[in-house]
């Protein structure tokens, strides 16, 4: 053995290590809050944005499982059931006076109710549903895909997001400004795959689960899938909308490429 | 009788990509824990199975007071305080998986943490790729890691060598020895590269584009799985590989791993 008095050293090694990994962790919280830091960090979502967008062509679909795979507990997150009085007034006469608004920069804004949105094209799928927290579960989904809508309303040329807002208020605030909404890149809203659905396992969409239509954006995380969607707006910009980050959870600090 | 000898035992790159390796492996595990933090459930498959994970931790009501439940295949374990249930920083009682003191940050919140875990992820993945690239092309995974014929048929013998505590010297000291060889290998090919494998197959978008990867692992959920199991994997490979730095000579191996120079003992006279 070189060392000669190895308790010491041993005694001595332990004591750095815990005040070096205390010093970690509380310069790691400290660091956290730091805005360059922020700045370094998100560098690596753009690296893994630009990254899985190389690698993954834009007609490369989610994988689809079988009606055996469905889940039998599909789990519902964040807004369950939204008090907004807005809402509770569609939910109570089950949506007929209901329209889905399709405006921004389009040459021709729609207004669809439910009925005139079940008459256009559909697309069926069951897919995996991945939560940012980890879990994750199989569903079916029927519904208009977002593309036949775009085209409907023929987006402008200089649209480059789809943005959209919804009814429910998760923190319960009560201010318009602080309603769920999100957005995607033209690549997703394209996307075969990429629907508004109004059926779940061959069901009306329930409350829960965003009634009457949620979104579907199969190859991102579950919060870009946004539910009790009440307006589509095309816009060129997002960095000018509310928090500036794209999306609910996105003005909270997740990121706005949620494909990991 | 052999004299004392200094040789020069690791290169530059090896002790360059260790130490930003050991440094990167921190920060994932502590805001990988973040991150489960988040849901602190396993299951095996495509999707989560709610009602029967393999393991979950969180806190159960028992009586007047919450108790810290660890399930690990449907055996129940208290671990209050420490897993499951903790204490907040006000004191109040905290449901969560592992302690936040153990996370980053230090409190819950899971998109730093995501922010944390995947900065440091492409870290590990240039780290990780410059330490092969060079281990290929200069020969020190053929000349200082592949075990060699005498090596394998050594391997009983370094075993009880091991389990004596009693380390090689002279000239057996200058190479690895086999057991070395072969935990290095299994960590640096099998084990560090599976954590990323596991780590991508998580993501919808990697997953869309390579769909064989959730066919070779076995689902997402799986995946998930054997990310947390290998990482456990490594952080015991950590305790035991400090373990050995400090039981055969934490100066000279610490000094090995910082300058290159190792100090060979005079093997003992027979």
């Amino acid at each position: 053995m070189s060392g000669q008095r190895p308790l010491d050293r041993r005694g001595f090694i332990t004591r750095g290590l815990a005040a070096a990994s205390a010093t970690l962790l509380g310069g790691c919280d400290d660091l956290s809050d730091q805005p360059w830091v922020k700045r370094v960090l998100d560098s690596a979502e753009t690296l893994t944005r630009v990254t899985q967008r190389a690698l993954l062509s834009p007609q490369a679909l989610a994988r689809e499982y079988s009606e055996a795979d469905l889940s039998k507990e599909f789990k519902a997150n964040g807004s369950t059931d939204p008090q907004e009085p807005d809402y509770l007034a569609h939910m109570k006469n089950g949506f007929t006076d209901w329209k889905l608004a399709v405006g921004g920069l389009v040459e021709q804004p729609l207004s669809l109710s439910l009925d005139e949105l079940r008459a256009m094209p559909s697309r069926t799928q069951i897919t995996r549903h991945d939560c940012v927290e980890g879990w994750s579960c199989i569903g079916k989904w029927k519904g208009v895909p977002l593309a036949a809508l775009l085209e409907k309303a023929k987006l402008k040329g200089n649209a480059r997001y789809i943005v959209f807002y919804c009814a429910d208020n998760l923190f319960d605030t009560g201010e318009e400004k602080d309603r769920y909404y999100e957005s995607v890149g033209l690549v997703d809203a394209v996307h075969p795959q990429t629907i508004l659905a109004y059926e779940m396992n061959d069901q009306t969409l329930a409350v829960a689960h965003g009634a009457p239509l949620r979104l579907r954006v199969e190859r991102q995380l579950g919060y870009k899938m946004a539910k009790y969607v009440m307006r589509i707006e095309a816009v060129d910009e997002i960095a000018t909308i509310r928090g500036g980050q794209g999306g609910f959870w996105e003005d909270l600090g997740y990121e706005w490429y949620a494909g990991i | 009788m052999e004299k004392r000898e200094v040789i020069y035992r690791h290169s530059g790159a090896v002790r360059i990509t260790h130490w930003v390796n050991a440094l990167v492996l921190l920060f994932l595990l502590m805001s990988g824990l973040q991150i489960f933090n988040a849901h602190p459930a396993l299951y095996l498959g495509s999707k989560s199975t709610f009602d029967d994970p393999i393991m979950a931790m969180g806190a159960v009501r028992v009586g007047d007071s919450d108790k810290g439940v660890t399930s690990i295949l449907g055996h129940n374990f208290d671990t209050t305080g420490v897993l499951g249930l903790g204490t907040d920083a006000d004191g109040s009682p905290d449901e969560r998986g592992f302690p936040w003191s153990l996370t980053i940050p230090g409190h819950r919140d899971l998109s730093m943490g995501r922010r944390w875990h995947f900065f440091f992820a492409w870290l590990f993945v240039f780290n990780g790729l410059a330490y092969l690239a060079w281990s290929l092309l200069s020969g020190h995974l053929r000349r200082d890691l592949a075990p060699s014929g005498r090596d394998i048929k050594h391997i009983g013998a370094s075993i009880l060598e091991h389990a004596r505590l009693k380390f090689p010297r002279g000239e057996e000291a200058k190479r690895y020895n086999v057991l070395q060889k072969l935990t290095y290998l299994i960590v640096a090919l099998v084990l560090l590269p599976l954590m990323l494998i596991t780590g991508l197959a998580m993501s919808p978008g990697m997953d869309a584009a390579f769909p064989l990867l959730l066919e070779i692992l076995g689902g997402r959920q799986t995946a998930r799985t054997i990310h947390f199991i290998t990482a456990s994997g490594i952080v015991v490979f950590v305790v035991v590989h400090i373990v050995m730095v400090v039981l055969s000579g934490v100066w000279n191996n610490l000094r090995s791993m910082i300058t290159g120079r190792y100090v060979i003992e005079p093997a003992e006279e027979s």
